[in-house]
């Protein structure tokens, strides 16, 4: 240690703000986690990075965590920025999902609940889905922006009644999509070596980046969330801005739950998405984001999202039970947090001092 | 000496004078009013269903009491600005908990109630020390909390547990008749009113704690710190303490929560519980709490789980037979109480009103407003 820094003099200063920079950062944190996990599975499963070519398909660990995390990476984006310009959560993404396929199923599927023919275009069914997203997201945006009520208040409505609401699209039953055609959006489309779930949530990672980088919405978004009654004297419309951030979600929760229905081949209103608001509300606080709104990170959600299938898969590949893995993703999480926690950082950087002036002191 | 002054500040008359002016009394008065609009509705649509007989009105409180103690905890929490969202795992957790050792260790029935209680403690008193020592966002915290509560249910058991005790069943089924209120049946019997144990234990609850909030120190620092932790903090209150005790005290009646739904429902399930949090805060909610935190009274609390329950006993009536409708419809309920509420604070604020959480620092204008 000594040798080095006596050694790289020359380099010190240019080094300095660089560590600096990147002990502070606020993604330092979720991707260390990220590391641990990964070199955890490592150890335990060599054939971690094992890829071989099934079927025509990629498969494997780090694949099959892609995999399985696309839809939670997709609704992850759209309760970033609802977080990020509310300071609240939405908490009927899950049920979106549901609504969103359902109302796919009922125009692919008409009356009928187990079949393979399309009754109607396979774009506009997956449209009208993505409008129902949408629509939800307006209700859930004009509740918060309109109403002034807060936002988990006002997303427990849709939550509540959502996937009963899915159940009656669907004529209170599981509705089968049995159209090899259909599996293109959520399994692959023949020919492409990649899942195509993969493949949809870089391309919505990447328009929602452009989308917060291109145009000032995610600046908007920012300023709203830190201030909104400021950001309004400025000239901002906030309301608008809060509205935007919720049909936003919707959109992307809509996206997520046509994928998953495609994934399973099915419509089971009860059971899409179901859990996933609170993994979406865990990927954004581990991807270091403040829960209370403001700064945002959509590179840090993303890499929550990946931690917490990671996390997932390597529990199920530890012969951990489905039902119990929620007792190991609890003590996880809690360690996870504690550690990026502001309070906790201070308390160490006391300790550490502490230890450092005492070992100099005793050194002179 | 410090005491005195702190108290000087808190003190009663100041806060009664600034009541009448109050959020919290605006909200009450619209909760209250529409429960009595909806029981009367009722009776009157389902002149056939018994909703003038006592019985039914105080089965709203034995159906609903373990309902009224999760609610009243988390009016607690809200009351400070935080939020608890494990209490239904918890409950499921407990049932689970009282049902395998009366199954499998044959102890007595009453080592159950301690160890609940103290599980309910054990669960406030970690989410507590993280959210108010290490300052993690509530939502987080009690997410992880419930996470660890519902896996916990099935590392005991993921399988259903009967309660076969039968001290435990003689205690779930007593009931305790109530003089003077009794209808005439068609064939001449009467029929008494009468409230199970876990409904007394419940409404004592409620007393106790609408005491405590209103007239301790610990009671009023909640709404301070809720109104606004900063002024709080410039006031001499210790925000991280009180804030800590209030989620210890959300997990206590947590803890009795889950005794009252083990004796209404008795059996251990894993899907026990599943869910009441929801149902929990949205009763807070119609009750007139406001999660941003320092509006919120135990009494309107009580009349958003009556109203829950009446609810849940008119939707069956309605003649709906589909089985996801209740939901939908109960969600609609949510939806125009949320939408009642949020207009009238809205317009009484236009009207001149000052109606914001509490802000003690500020009494002095509010007496000068109050003058002119």
């Amino acid at each position: 240690m000594s040798n080095l820094s006596s050694g790289n003099k020359s380099a010190k200063p240019a080094l300095k703000p660089l560590v600096k920079s990147v002990l502070s950062s606020r993604l330092t944190f979720p991707l260390a986690v990220l590391l641990i996990v990964v070199v955890q599975n490592i150890i335990t499963t060599p054939t971690f990075f094992h890829i071989s070519i099934t079927n025509g398909l990629i498969s494997g660990y780090i694949p099959n965590i892609l995999d399985e995390a696309s839809r939670l990476v997709i609704v992850t984006l759209g309760m970033t920025l609802v977080i990020a310009a509310t300071g609240g959560v939405d908490i009927s993404v899950g049920p979106i999902m549901a609504i969103a396929a359902s109302f796919c199923g009922l125009l692919l599927n008409g009356t009928e609940y187990r079949t393979d023919i399309f009754h109607s275009p396979l774009i506009l069914a997956l449209l009208v889905g993505v409008i129902g997203g949408a629509l939800c997201g307006a209700f859930n945006g004009f509740l918060v922006s309109g109403l002034k009520i807060q936002p988990m208040i006002a997303t427990l409505i849709l939550y509540m009644a959502g996937r009963s609401i899915a159940k009656q699209i669907t004529h209170g039953q599981t509705i089968y999509l049995m159209n090899p055609v259909y599996k293109w959006l959520g399994v692959q489309i023949p020919g492409v070596p990649i899942r195509t779930t993969i493949i949809i949530s870089t391309v919505m990672v990447i328009l929602v980046v452009l989308l917060v980088k291109l145009t000032s919405l995610g600046l908007y978004v920012q300023s709203v969330g830190i201030n909104g009654s400021s950001a309004r004297l400025v000239g901002l419309n906030s309301r608008a801005i809060i509205f935007m951030a919720f049909v936003i979600c919707g959109i992307l929760a809509a996206v997520a739950g046509l994928v998953e229905s495609s994934n399973v081949g099915s419509v089971n209103s009860g059971e899409l998405g179901s859990g996933i608001e609170m993994d979406a509300i865990l990927a954004v606080a581990l991807g270091g984001n403040m829960l209370g709104g403001g700064k945002f990170s959509i590179a840090g959600s993303v890499i929550g999202a990946y931690i917490i299938q990671a996390i997932k898969t390597t529990l199920y590949a530890m012969n951990v039970r489905a039902d119990q893995l929620n007792v190991f993703k609890a003590l996880i999480i809690i360690v996870i947090i504690v550690a990026s926690s502001n309070v906790f950082k201070e308390k160490l950087k006391k300790v550490t001092h502490k230890v450092f002036s005492k070992n100099m002191s005793v050194g002179g | 000496m410090k005491d005195n002054k702190k108290s000087n500040i808190l003190s009663p008359g100041l806060l009664a004078k600034r009541k009448s002016l109050s959020n919290t009394g605006v909200l009450l008065l619209i909760t209250v009013s529409l429960f009595v609009l909806l029981y009367i509705i009722s009776s009157f649509l389902f002149a056939d269903s018994n909703f003038t007989k006592f019985t039914v009105f105080f089965n709203l409180f034995n159906n609903k009491a373990y309902l009224l103690m999760l609610a009243l905890g988390l009016t607690v929490v809200i009351i400070t600005g935080s939020i608890d969202i494990s209490v239904g795992a918890v409950t499921g957790l407990i049932s689970m908990v009282i049902a395998s050792t009366l199954l499998a260790h044959g102890v007595s029935v009453i080592w159950t109630i301690p160890v609940s209680l103290g599980i309910g403690l054990a669960f406030g008193a970690v989410q507590g020390f993280l959210i108010a020592y290490m300052e993690i966002q509530p939502f987080i915290v009690t997410l992880a909390g419930m996470f660890f509560a519902r896996g916990m249910i099935s590392v005991i058991n993921s399988n259903s547990v009967p309660i076969t005790n039968k001290t435990f069943l003689s205690w779930s089924s007593a009931k305790i008749y109530i003089p003077f209120l009794y209808n005439v049946r068609n064939n001449g019997t009467h029929d008494v009113a009468y409230l199970t144990p876990a409904a007394i234990i419940a409404i004592t609850v409620l007393i106790v704690l609408i005491i405590v909030l209103k007239k301790t120190k610990f009671g009023r620092s909640l709404y301070a710190i809720g109104g606004n932790g900063q002024s709080a903090l410039l006031m001499g209150i210790n925000v991280k303490k009180v804030k800590f005790q209030a989620h210890m005290l959300c997990g206590l009646l947590a803890g009795i929560g889950g005794i009252l739904y083990t004796l209404f429902a008795p059996s251990g399930n894993p899907g026990n519980g599943y869910g009441y949090e929801i149902d929990a805060i949205s009763s807070s909610v119609i009750g007139g709490a406001m999660l941003i935190g320092g509006v919120g009274l135990p009494i309107g609390t009580l009349f958003g789980v009556l109203i829950n329950a009446l609810i849940e006993r008119v939707v069956p009536l309605l003649g709906i037979v589909e089985a996801s409708w209740p939901r939908i419809i109960t969600s609609a309920f949510l939806f125009a109480f949320i939408v009642i509420q949020s207009v009238f604070v809205s317009t009484s604020r236009k009207g001149g009103l000052r109606l914001q959480p509490l802000k003690l620092m500020k009494f002095k204008r509010y007496r000068r407003d109050l003058k002119l």
